[in-house]
């Protein structure tokens, strides 16, 4: 059966991606945010996952507000990055599986989480700038990936209590799978970060760490909060972090923490990395 | 606290706005193609015209003033493409919602880590 050897949490702003293009990973102002990710990088080259779940939102590149699903799955043999209008370069194509994706939407779908699902899909920076930080060759790899995204765009999104309840169904769809694949799930986004109004630049250090203290051992704390709770103190973007506990709901109870960092500011965004291993 | 409760500074992008801003946000989302942006600077007043926008939007639109352009329904990742049309990027952006300098801007994301 397929196993999931660990969850991974990361930043995924377009600076970051600009950051990379420009290979800028020993400027002073972005070594403290870089020199986070070789340890996880090792992690990764033992664990040797091979599939990658990518939880994430998209803004504004595969999906508009003329339609806007609240949870969509990838299931193509491969996803395309495309111009998102602001100057990113466009990178290689992500290989997909597409018999691994449906046996997730089936698995998931039949636990009563209704699911859009896209054999077509362009990936935005939401998803491919994690990728690249955790696998910066990840197209010589040819890791296999999974796109999950949730719509953190347009009010209502979905509660965090939902997701990690999402994310339980999905560690269940991965359990059953019937190959020997190992899995690792990326929840992206975060932390507490606010882009637009009066209140633009807005970051709350002291909830951001208390997130990244509490989603390792303690991950049911939050499921009682709503999205404007997170909101309030974790900025209108901040409540990416929704992203967050859909990888953690899917992992076990117990995890071992092996490695994190935080860091802040990375433009207008504090950043938080964990590496958690699942424990049996 | 309860929901209802307004945040400082935040507009709520729910449906009600997002039914606002329609036209703004299709007019930008269109921006992820280099043609789509290459016509919009050729000729800002038809392309407005072209994705229906109401007079408060295009004069906020012609005004490049971020705060007007969400209290007209735009949604900040669509605002982005508009705003990297003149390459400007969200530190740009927070400065001129929260009236400060880049500089300005700057320094106090990074106070905040302290």
């Amino acid at each position: 059966m397929a196993r999931i050897v660990g969850g991974l949490t990361t930043s995924h702003i377009p600076a970051i991606g600009n950051a990379i293009a420009r290979e800028l990973f020993e400027d002073p102002y972005w070594r403290p945010f870089f020199d986070g990710y070789p340890p996880v990088r090792q992690w990764l080259d033992q664990v040797k996952p091979d599939i990658a779940i990518v939880i994430y939102n998209d803004h504004g590149l595969n999906f508009f507000l003329d339609k806007q699903p609240t949870f969509a799955v990838g299931a193509a043999a491969e996803y395309r990055n495309e111009d998102e209008g602001w100057g990113i370069p466009t990178i290689a194509p992500f290989k997909g599986d597409p018999a691994f994706s449906w046996h997730l939407i089936n698995s998931i779908v039949a636990d009563e989480f209704d699911l859009t699902t896209c054999q077509e899909m362009a990936v935005d920076h939401g998803f491919t700038v994690p990728m690249q930080l955790f696998w910066p060759n990840y197209a010589e790899l040819g890791i296999r990936t999974v796109p999950l995204c949730i719509n953190t765009v347009q009010h209502p999104l979905p509660s965090p209590k939902r997701c990690y309840a999402l994310g339980k169904a999905l560690g269940k769809a991965i359990a059953s799978y019937p190959g020997d694949e190992k899995v690792v799930i990326l929840g992206t986004g975060g932390l507490s970060h606010q882009l637009d109004g009066e209140r633009a630049g807005f970051i709350n250090k002291k909830f951001d760490l208390m997130c990244m203290e509490k989603i390792v051992d303690d991950p049911e704390y939050f499921l009682d909060m709503s999205i404007l709770d997170l909101v309030r103190d974790a900025g209108a973007q901040g409540a990416e972090f929704i992203l967050w506990l859909t990888m953690r709901g899917a992992l076990n109870a117990t995890v071992k923490e092996v490695h994190r960092n935080y860091h802040l500011p990375i433009s207008n965004t504090a950043t938080g990395l964990l590496c958690l291993e699942n424990v049996d | 606290m309860t929901a209802a409760e307004p945040i400082f500074g935040t507009t709520i992008f729910d449906g009600a706005m997002a039914v606002k801003g329609y036209p703004l946000n299709k007019m930008c989302y269109s921006f992820n193609r280099k043609e789509n942006r290459d016509a919009f600077l050729a000729d800002q007043e038809a392309y407005m015209d072209k994705y229906g926008l109401n007079d408060g939007q295009k004069q906020a639109v012609r005004d490049k003033i971020v705060l007007n352009m969400i209290a007209e329904g735009g949604n900040i990742y669509y605002l982005a493409k508009f705003a990297g049309i003149f390459g400007l990027n969200v530190q740009d952006v927070g400065a001129q919602q929260t009236g400060m300098t880049v500089e300005a801007f700057k320094e106090m994301l990074r106070k905040q880590g302290e």
